[in-house]
């Protein structure tokens, strides 16, 4: 079997999209412990030095575009993904399944991925775009122990000043949390994990780190906007 | 448990033949006992049509005792109806009370294409078994039972996922159209044994490659199949199948 058939049969799409998740999953652990350096109580001086770290080291910024191929894999894939299998069943039930069966979020993975996506642009051009391209009035620049950095703390207390922008980001944490609570455990199933201790721990720590990380990044923009850091 | 009749609103599928439009048609039926099976209420029902010079409901049954897999309704928005681990011709009318209305549909699935009104082709589950749902043996006396040793854990697995009657409920279920569940058990059923290690292989690759050949969709782990399977069959074989498939894909030439 080519690697071209392996990667375009059903399994192989599904293998896909569960190693880039679990890439994008550890990143997430990885963007979740930076950011929260937001919260060390110093007016963000260990955070920009973090952020600086990020943007300023060769191998990360390599590992950047490696990013941001996971991600591109994991939508498009995911997408296609999802038409094809809607037109695997040309005529519908009259009286649909509904939750007999299967939870909505698992159902739903196209939909919170889409929603997620949509959030991934605001998200980039709040910091990403204007970071690394066409800065920003709020992005200024300090100095700590004569390094100069962008100060990333100040444009984000300066973005997290809006209700709507809290507001959107809280929705895009909600909708992660269910696309990871289904996506965590489906990516060990997909990698061929059946032994059920290993499935079972698989369940609980996917539930764990998914409302942990999803709160996570959901306090960051309630706790600059209501002013507790 | 105490018996009752009761009457009750049919609405099912009704479509001449492949190229029909099909649309729902309504009984009602009348006098159907607590005690009848699922099937012997559509008989009664057929009797009456018969009697009218009506065209009967077509729908696939074989054996009534739930270990053929040729029944195949769509009840109220499930395969086989409400009791779990049940095919249709298992499922009594004690489940049902005087004044419903059920809606019956055939399995839905391009690769299911309706052939008329309840009677669906199952065939492409025949040609995925034919892709590699088999051993080799040796031709001549047939060998000592128990002749090979086989752990007890392993065969309870593989019986277990032998149980399989290739219905289609879990195609049915799925939202994607998958047969994973099905494609699983047969490789698991034969993976795990020593008898099934010759084509082990190729069989995960074959197997799949067939399925995606017959238009099911791909799987996405939502569990909807292992709910309504009525064998049971758990998903956790569709994990197994999918380390079967990664590791011979990624062996083979």
């Amino acid at each position: 079997m080519k690697w071209s058939e392996m990667f375009t049969s059903s399994i192989g799409k599904k293998l896909v999209m569960a190693l880039t998740g679990l890439f994008l999953i550890i990143f997430l652990v990885v963007h979740a412990g930076i950011n929260a350096c937001i919260w060390a109580n110093d007016s963000g001086e260990m955070f920009n030095k973090a952020a600086h770290f990020m943007g300023s080291t060769v191998v990360i910024r390599i590992a950047e575009i490696g990013l941001f191929l996971g991600i591109f894999l994991h939508i498009i894939q995911g997408l296609i993904l999802e038409f094809q299998n809607r037109s695997k069943r040309k005529q519908g039930y009259a009286v649909p399944m509904g939750n007999k069966g299967s939870k909505w979020y698992s159902r739903s993975m196209g939909l919170l991925g889409t929603i997620l996506l949509l959030f991934f642009i605001l998200h980039w051009w709040h910091f990403w775009v204007p970071a690394r391209f066409i800065g920003h009035e709020e992005l200024t620049e300090l100095e700590i122990n004569g390094v100069h950095m962008h100060n990333m703390y100040n444009l984000m207390q300066y973005t997290f000043q809006e209700l709507w922008v809290v507001i959107a980001y809280v929705f895009a944490c909600f909708s992660l949390c269910w696309h990871l609570i289904h996506g965590f455990q489906s990516a060990f199933r997909t990698v061929g994990v059946s032994n059920s201790k290993y499935v079972s721990l698989v369940q609980n720590v996917g539930i764990g780190y998914s409302i942990i990380i999803s709160l996570a990044f959901a306090m960051m923009p309630v706790s600059m906007y209501l002013g507790w850091v | 448990m105490e018996h009752y009749m009761m009457n009750l609103t049919l609405k099912v599928w009704r479509q001449k033949n492949a190229n029909d439009k099909g649309g729902f048609e309504s009984y009602p039926v009348k006098n159907i006992s607590s005690e009848m099976s699922f099937l012997e209420m559509i008989d009664v029902l057929n009797e009456e049509l018969i009697r009218d010079g009506k065209d009967p409901i077509a729908f696939d049954h074989d054996c009534r005792e739930g270990i053929c897999g040729a029944c195949s309704m769509y009840i109220n928005g499930r395969p086989h109806g409400p009791w779990e681990q049940n095919t249709t011709c298992q499922l009594h009318m004690r489940a049902y009370k005087d004044g419903d209305t059920i809606t019956i549909e055939p399995w839905r699935a391009n690769a299911f294409p309706v052939i008329k009104d309840l009677v669906v082709d199952r065939s492409a589950f025949d040609r995925i078994i034919q892709a590699g749902g088999y051993i080799s043996v040796n031709t001549g006396n047939a060998v000592d039972a128990n002749a090979m040793p086989v752990e007890k854990d392993k065969a309870d697995a593989a019986f277990a996922a032998a149980a399989c009657i290739g219905c289609g409920a879990c195609v049915a279920a799925c939202k994607n159209s998958s047969a994973l569940l099905f494609v699983s058990a047969k490789v698991s059923h034969l993976a795990l044994l020593p008898q099934g290690s010759p084509e082990r292989k190729s069989r995960a690759l074959n197997m799949v490659a067939q399925m995606d050949k017959e238009g099911f969709g791909a799987c996405t782990n939502t569990g909807a199949c292992e709910a309504v399977c009525p064998k049971g069959i758990s998903i956790t074989n569709i994990a197994r199948l999918n380390a079967e498939f990664s590791l011979a894909a990624l062996v083979s030439q």
